[in-house]
């Protein structure tokens, strides 16, 4: 604190200082007040250029540049060294270094995924598992959120505030708790076993029921939001009309609701599958160590065999697999607009 | 005139309809008894009632005492699905991902028409209402009064006993809305159903209404055909919200020959029809074109103030000497001479022309 003290000048400007002369206090600030104009044009242009850059560094330095790491761990082999994988780029080297790293990089690592039957069950069980799980998440959320969207304008905010307050706790410790509930001994069990519906503890933690109930558990306020989000938001004369014109609940819920809410639908849809393609806390809780999914293989590529390169590998064709879903989503939304931009005519 | 002998079947009766939301009663003891045929008008400003009257009848909200009737069916437990009444809704509410056609065609299903009759219907409606051609529009791809139109159409097209429409033109143009009226009667005269409008415009439930029911906080303040209203309001609110009306409190006076009573206002003794008890405080409701201004003759003193030229007639405010204002408008003289700005003139009070109506 004294050393700062010592080193800034004295309080007030240079003007009123008495060590410099007046004029030069004055031509000192005519010349701040025009770097003062000259910075505030480059103010705007810079935090215009900030405005648009920014998502893309971010995207760039979050997502491309380890991305690309990625892409070439996936690429390089395996070694027993620091780290362990070959080769490295050696920046010293030149153009032969440039040469020579590129041409050890090759496409092992992918040839032994498709060799092996291990990962290709593993993605369609991650898949299969995936898609189950969507579509439970689509019976249950979709009644849910039209529940809520038809709630009272008092109760809404609440229901809302009561899908939301689950995220307050850490994910790892409410998936953990469905342990204590899941397991022979557990809560679920024994609730059954009192009420007589079944006569020895059925084993549902470390089966790919357990995942399910997991997953369907852990992603339903992605299916309820976006779905809420758009229901709510439909003109309750809507359903009014068709009751009007003789529709009952049902019909009115299936030829006016929910084709409204299709947007929603697919929008939680996907915001469930494809986190779920890859979850690796769920099944290594609640699935026991038969539990196939990629998500869990990566890991221990990684950790249990500290083989990055197959890890990464695993990683990239993981990748591959979700933006599928995203891809085709997009590709039918935007034939839905060019339908719905021709059928007007 | 109501062809209540012709359809007995679409003959609407409210009796004692109450509708409460918490601690406000939004309709309160409503009872109406509609002849079939009839183009009925409720009438109100917004929160008066008329529109929670008019979803009792279309069974989105269920009354909390009372009953109502569609000639022999009481329709009170009814679900909206099950009522042979439709309803315009002042939104439209429209589908938005169905066609004009998909749109008619919705409420046909259930009714046991086949394929071909369901289709027919469907074209006899889009000619109702002007429209052929544009069956496989979407509704956004419509204009304001096309939708109006597809809206109308589809409230119909289940050949309803009582069609209820919640302020049908509200959502239209000025120009619009004039052309409009025209074509909502010449349908109703040809279909010969029954018609209940809600709307807060005067000037459109008198253009469009056999009888118009008034409604002021949850009642029905005074239910008949617009003249008798215009002329003969039952209160000063009804008086007010059918027109511009002078409004002058005073004191009754003792009954006369010829049901004729004076008044003792501010501006002296008005003669004037109604009915009351002697010395209660009343008021005299008077239309300012039923006030005759002019430079000299009888009548109560004052100096005009204002002459706006109004095309068709000209519109006058006098002041009075107690610094009161009464307005009138007279048509426009073939020739001879308008008062002008600063007179005195004589504001004479026709005695027929001038309510007596509570205070």
């Amino acid at each position: 604190m004294s050393g700062l003290s010592q080193q800034a000048p004295p309080t007030g400007d240079d003007r009123s200082s008495p060590v410099a002369p007046a004029h030069a206090g004055r031509r000192a600030s005519a010349e701040r007040m025009e770097a003062g104009h000259r910075s505030a044009s480059m103010q705007v242009k810079v935090s215009r250029g900030l405005v648009r850059g920014l998502p893309l560094l971010w995207l760039a330095l979050f997502f491309l540049v380890p991305f690309a790491v990625t892409l070439k761990i996936s690429f390089s082999s395996p070694a027993t060294a620091q780290p362990p994988y070959l080769p490295v780029l050696e920046w010293d080297g030149g153009l032969e270094g440039w040469r020579e790293f590129f041409e050890a990089l090759d496409f092992q690592n992918y040839q032994m995924i498709a060799a092996d039957a291990l990962y290709r069950d593993a993605a369609l069980s991650s898949l299969g598992y995936a898609a189950l799980a969507t579509a439970i998440l689509v019976l249950i959320g979709t009644p849910t959120a039209y529940a809520m969207a038809r709630a009272s304008a008092r109760w809404q905010p609440i229901l809302v505030a009561l899908v939301i307050v689950p995220f307050w706790t850490s994910f790892l410790i409410r998936v953990y708790a469905w342990i204590a509930i899941l397991k022979p001994e557990g809560l679920l069990n024994a609730a059954l076993m009192k009420l007589g519906l079944i006569a020895a503890p059925l084993p549902i933690l470390d089966s790919p029921f357990g995942v399910l109930i997991g997953l369907t558990y852990a992603y339903l306020p992605f299916m309820v939001l976006p779905l809420y989000a758009v229901m709510s938001r439909l003109d309750p004369a809507l359903t009014e009309a068709a009751a009007d014109l003789g529709a009952a609940r049902a019909r009115a819920f299936f030829t006016i609701t929910l084709p409204l809410s299709l947007p929603g639908l697919a929008a939680g849809a996907l915001l469930c599958f494809i986190p779920m393609v890859g979850e690796f806390i769920i099944p290594d809780l609640l699935g026991g160590s038969e539990t196939l999914m990629l998500g869990r293989v990566l890991w221990s590529e990684f950790f249990s065999n500290r083989d990055w390169p197959l890890a990464s590998a695993v990683a990239v064709l993981l990748l591959i697999l979700v933006v599928g879903p995203v891809v085709l989503f997009r590709e039918a939304e935007l034939r839905r607009e060019e339908a719905a931009e021709g059928g007007g005519r | 005139m109501h062809a209540s002998t012709s359809h007995p079947e679409q003959r609407l009766r409210l009796e004692r309809v109450t509708k409460r939301f918490g601690t406000h009663t939004a309709v309160d003891a409503v009872s109406l008894d509609l002849a079939g045929g009839e183009f009925f008008c409720l009438l109100g400003p917004s929160g008066c009632g008329k529109s929670t009257l008019l979803r009792m009848v279309a069974g989105f909200e269920t009354p909390d005492s009372g009953a109502i009737r569609l000639d022999q069916t009481d329709l009170t437990a009814l679900p909206p699905h099950r009522r042979p009444v439709n309803m315009m809704f002042q939104s439209y509410a429209l589908f938005p991902h169905m066609s004009v056609a998909a749109n008619l065609a919705y409420g046909l299903k259930g009714l046991g028409l086949s394929r071909v009759q369901s289709a027919e219907r469907v074209r006899a409606l889009l000619r109702l209402v002007r429209l052929e051609g544009f069956e496989a529009r979407r509704p956004e791809k419509l204009s304001g009064g096309q939708r109006q139109r597809v809206a109308l159409a589809r409230a119909l097209a289940r050949e309803p006993r009582l069609l209820l429409l919640d302020e049908p033109l509200g959502a239209l143009d000025r120009a619009l809305r004039e052309e409009t009226q025209g074509e909502l009667r010449a349908i109703q005269r040809r279909l010969g159903t029954s018609f209940v409008v809600v709307t807060h415009d005067a000037e459109e439930a008198m253009a469009l209404a056999d009888r118009i029911g008034v409604m002021e906080r949850g009642r029905l303040v005074q239910v008949g055909p617009a003249r008798e209203l215009y002329e003969r309001p039952a209160s000063r609110y009804v008086a007010g919200l059918l027109g511009d009306v002078n409004l002058i409190d005073g004191r009754l006076g003792r009954p006369e020959p010829g049901g004729i009573r004076s008044v003792e206002t501010a501006l002296g003794f008005l003669r004037a029809s109604g009915e009351g008890e002697a010395g209660n405080p009343v008021v005299v409701a008077i239309r300012p074109e039923r006030l005759v201004v002019s430079g000299e003759g009888a009548g109560l003193q004052g100096r005009l103030t204002e002459a706006t030229f109004l095309g068709d007639r000209i519109r006058y405010r006098v002041e009075m000497a107690n610094g009161s204002t009464l307005r009138a408008s007279a048509a426009l003289p073939a020739a001879g001479p308008v008062p002008s700005v600063g007179e005195t003139v004589a504001v004479a009070v026709p005695a027929d022309a001038a309510r007596i109506l509570p205070a």
